[in-house]
């Protein structure tokens, strides 16, 4: 669980209109500039994925690319590493299953 | 590494599946080894291949020695002590028109005729149930149902392992330099001192050319790079292993969801490095044809590409069996990227030869002559 | 400088490729563009600055105090790269790097989901330093992170854990971030410190040459601020974080006592090392160096790595701190104008002599750092076997101790083949220096001898569709027709 530590503001001092998404359609609000894995940690959301391979539920780790353990499903789109990507107004965000199946598998 | 004897029976010079194979086969048969491996057994084509274990679609000249080969890997754990990561639910060439059908058609009646029974002709609907996921415009293929593929690196550190147990002296890291003629022995000069035997296995790979060379039997071998993709496990949707006959194209899904991807795009070898190049463009083609056989893997991420560094002969057939110009010499190179499946085959068939003076399975078409007499 | 957001909108070549807009890239950016090169700066990130400067120029953190002066003298490297040609690719991943032909490189990228191969007559990588890897039991529980993660949350969102955080290992940023954390208001219940406590006897005979550094005094304002205000226990031998589906407690051992400290988030740091997976996929040959005790690519006193035209600067080839990160760019930009034949030999000597004068005072005190900061053993190749050492494939410690003592193996490469770690996505990111220290305990030799992964391009993963459409290159055509 992470929290801003002050309300989030533009360089004129006016508040910034939050952006709305969904994670597993439940919708949530994050700062406009944050990364989809920030926005995530901002909601109290912890893990992301299930491993592939003992489907144990993991949640960012680095934050900068390297583990990959932040991945998800954004608008569809499997595997997208979350700290790398910035969140957009809308986005569709799920959780990355370990041992998908086939329907789930998207071009 | 530079204890121990440095006299032997046979020296083997290589050690890929094919050298760690024959080493094995010949201590079985109480002979005294020594393997040179200027890496670690499995460093290049024999560790990174596709792992194919193929008798589909081979040259008949090979089919004799991949027969013998195939009996052995459908028993590999009780000959290596390892399973290899062998499994076998078939190869499947299919088949994209009318046309390239008609020619598996003519392919397994040549095969028929001559004796061999292991591709068979099937139709769009066991294509389907062999392969669900392709493509619905192809109709039909030739299935060859006792292949499979293994894990190569794993598969030729047990053969290394295995050799070394029943008493083979297993060199890594030795870099033979020389080969020459020292009395009844050969002389094989190396870069941890001379070894002597009176009978040496030429199973060196891409560097096979250089010890033929030495030996005044130069040939016409080409270092290629084929290259390889492995995507991201992906749910469970194919068990056999996929080619292509008018394509490039293989493919296969692990049983941990990984997909590999390959067909022979050739990168570029830097073969005194022992670095290989990738070309991207070629790689390109090569999902190309994935996205238009399996729409399933549009999606999937690619997770590693690489290329091994391996022989290619002008004929695409390997070199093996005596030398021509020499008693005690032998040749066991250039499987032109197809060498994998026949390597626990290949190694019974040179013992054999070594040990017994001959075998009964047959290589005629394989032999270094057809190179270099003139 | 312009920002380029469609991969369509590259250029088919450029003079220099640079990988990497932090400290070291900016510079060497803004120095090749100043001479008048056709540059091209990619970076994965959507905002420059590297992971040192994270978001300097979209931070939501505006009270300066927080994060320190040190974070906002990044600003002025952005400003010299904004005053010139360059072009820099934000949110732009370069997933390989190899020799063409010709004599220059071809790059494969990737931005918006579109990949495209791109040609460049000399590479500089600066692609920083990660953090170490910290395999402890249950590490891979959310709720763990690394203490780099939480400051990337810190200056990108303005982000501080919310419940109770423990902050565990060893090494400058645990008291750099403690103290910006407890600026920010985070709950700190601990700072576990695993430094070794012989470290000190190894790092003595640095010392002196410490004292003389720009170190000395940051250091010293850290750890004194830090230990002042923050629950502090040192002596840390053991660790573990607990909980079942999330953290919720970390047991510790110190002086051959346990407890259980109950938190909610775990940060973890023993120290950075090079990012090596883009140097090493491209063929750049690399050394186990022995007191950061991490692989790092070969380079000369040019940061030229054994590929000709392929130079490493930054943290990327020897972690070196921000400031030395940007003189090495600096140095690594002269030398690739001169092998791009903009400047002779004698003036590019010419104008790297001040900034050579630079980067020796920055890396002044940094071995007494390196040696003192030296993670312990038992966090370099943990001894429980249920410790999971692949995050990727789940490979755990014991299995790889194992499978190198029973089957012989005696490398990582040929340890892939057995149990798989380092094949998953990360590519041994987080793996590899671990798997390397066990490997090498098993057979009772040093790292140096066991090797590290050869890495395989894509360095990070493409999709299938984005390779299928890959644009063929111009450069690829005229190879054909030649």
């Amino acid at each position: 669980m992470f929290r801003p530590i002050a309300e989030a503001k533009a360089s004129d001092g006016t508040r910034v209109a939050p952006v709305g998404f969904t994670f597993d359609g439940r919708a949530m609000t994050a700062r406009a500039g944050d990364t989809v894995a920030a926005a995530l940690l901002a909601n109290g959301v912890q893990a992301c994925r299930q491993t592939p391979v003992s489907g144990a539920p993991r949640g960012p780790y680095c934050m900068m690319g390297v583990c990959f353990e932040c991945l998800v499903v954004i608008d569809g789109i499997g595997n997208r590493q979350g700290c790398l990507v910035p969140l957009r107004d809308g986005m569709r965000i799920q959780t990355q299953a370990g041992r998908r199946q086939p329907d789930e598998v998207q071009s | 590494m530079s204890g121990g004897s440095r006299s032997t029976d046979v020296i083997v010079i290589g050690g890929g599946i094919h050298g760690c194979s024959t080493a094995l086969h010949c201590a079985l048969r109480g002979l005294a080894v020594i393997l040179i491996e200027k890496d670690h057994a499995g460093r290049h084509a024999s560790g990174v291949n596709a792992g194919g274990v193929r008798q589909l679609a081979r040259h008949v000249a090979e089919i004799p020695l991949s027969n013998t080969s195939m009996a052995l890997w459908h028993r590999i754990g009780s000959l290596v002590d390892d399973d290899c990561g062998f499994t076998s639910d078939g190869q499947v060439l299919v088949a994209e028109d009318e046309e390239d059908l008609g020619n598996c058609r003519a392919r397994v009646d040549d095969l028929t005729l001559r004796g061999f029974h292991h591709e068979e002709l099937i139709d769009s609907a066991e294509l389907r149930r062999l392969v669900p996921a392709v493509s619905d415009a192809c109709p039909g293929g030739v299935v060859s149902r006792r292949d499979g593929a293994a894990i190569p690196l794993r598969a030729t550190q047990a053969f290394k392992r295995k050799a070394a147990e029943r008493g083979a002296d297993i060199r890594e890291g030795v870099r033979v330099t020389r080969v020459s003629r020292d009395g009844a022995n050969w002389r094989v000069e190396t870069d941890d001192g001379p070894f002597f035997a009176p009978r040496i296995v030429n199973a060196a790979g891409a560097w096979a050319d250089r010890i033929a060379a030495d030996l005044g039997e130069p040939v016409p071998l080409e270092v290629i790079a084929p290259m390889l993709m492995i995507t991201a496990a992906m749910p469970a949707f194919i068990k056999p292993v996929v080619i292509l006959r008018k394509r490039k194209l293989s493919f296969k899904q692990f049983p941990n969801g990984t997909v590999l991807i390959g067909g022979g795009y050739l990168g570029r070898a830097i073969r005194d490095e022992n670095r290989t190049v990738l070309d991207w463009g070629k790689l390109a083609t090569n999902a190309k044809t994935v996205w238009d056989l399996f729409p399933i893997m549009r999606g999937a991420p690619i997770a590693r590409a690489w290329a091994g560094i391996e022989a290619r002969m002008p004929d695409d057939l390997p070199v093996f069996g005596r030398s021509a110009r020499h008693e005690g010499v032998y040749h066991q190179f250039g499987f032109s990227a197809h060498g994998f499946q026949l390597g626990p085959g290949a190694g019974a068939v040179m013992a054999e030869i070594i040990a017994t003076g001959s075998s009964n399975v047959p290589i005629d078409g394989l032999e270094i002559s057809r190179f270099t007499n003139h | 400088m312009k920002t380029i957001a469609e991969i369509g909108l590259l250029a088919e070549q450029y003079d220099i490729a640079i990988v990497g807009a932090g400290p070291a890239g900016l510079s060497a950016a803004a120095r090749a563009a100043e001479l008048g090169l056709s540059v091209l700066l990619a970076d994965e990130n959507p905002a420059p600055g590297g992971q040192i400067y994270r978001a300097i120029t979209t931070t939501p953190v505006t009270d300066r105090s927080v994060l320190g002066e040190d974070y906002w003298k990044g600003g002025a490297l952005i400003a010299r790269l904004e005053r010139t040609d360059a072009v820099y690719a934000p949110g732009c991943t370069v997933w390989s790097v190899a020799p063409d032909e010709a004599g220059g490189f071809e790059l494969g990228l990737s931005l918006g989901g579109q990949a495209r191969l791109v040609a460049a007559r000399q590479i500089i990588l600066a692609t920083g330093a990660q953090e170490r890897p910290f395999p402890i039991p249950g590490w891979t529980l959310p709720g763990v992170m690394t203490a780099g993660a939480a400051q990337i949350v810190l200056k990108s969102s303005g982000l501080v854990p919310g419940g109770r955080t423990v902050i565990a290992g060893c090494g400058p940023l645990l008291y750099l971030l403690a103290g910006q954390l407890a600026a920010a208001g985070a709950n700190i219940v601990a700072v576990l410190d695993t430094t070794p406590r012989r470290n000190w006897l190894a790092a003595i005979a640095a010392f002196p040459d410490f004292l003389r550094s720009p170190y000395l005094a940051k250091g010293l304002k850290l750890m004194t601020q830090a230990r002042g205000k923050l629950p502090f226990r040192t002596g840390v031998t053991s660790l573990a974080a607990e909980g079942t589906d999330t953290v919720t407690g970390v047991k510790v051992t110190r002086g051959g006592a346990t407890e259980t400290i109950a938190c909610d988030a775990l940060l973890l740091h023993q120290g950075v090392i090079p990012g090596i997976n883009l140097s090493n996929a491209a063929g750049c040959a690399q050394a186990f160096d022995a007191v950061q005790r991490c692989w790092t690519p070969t380079v000369d006193d040019w940061f030229a790595s054994s590929i000709p035209g392929i130079a490493i600067a930054g943290d990327g080839a020897g972690i070196g701190g921000a400031e030395s990160a940007a003189l090495r760019g600096e140095i690594a930009a002269l030398d690739a104008a001169r092998r791009l034949g903009r400047l002779s030999e004698a003036e590019r000597d010419e104008k790297a002599a001040p900034t050579r004068a630079g980067l020796a005072r920055s890396l002044r005190g940094r071995r007494f750092l390196d040696l003192l900061y030296r993670p312990a053993e038992a966090f370099l190749a943990p001894p429980a076997d249920e410790t999971i050492v692949c995050r990727c494939e789940e490979v755990t410690a014991g299995q790889i101790r194992d499978t190198a003592s029973r089957l012989g193996v005696t490398g990582p490469n040929q340890m892939k083949a057995f149990l798989r770690c380092g094949m998953g996505p990360c590519q041994g990111r987080l793996c590899g220096p671990t798997v390397v220290e066990l490997i090498a305990q098993v057979h009772g030799v040093s790292p140096a001898e066991t090797g590290y992964y050869r890495l395989r391009p894509p360095v990070k993963p493409i999709t299938l569709g984005e390779l299928a459409a890959l644009p063929p290159t111009e450069f690829a055509v005229k190879a054909v027709v030649r």
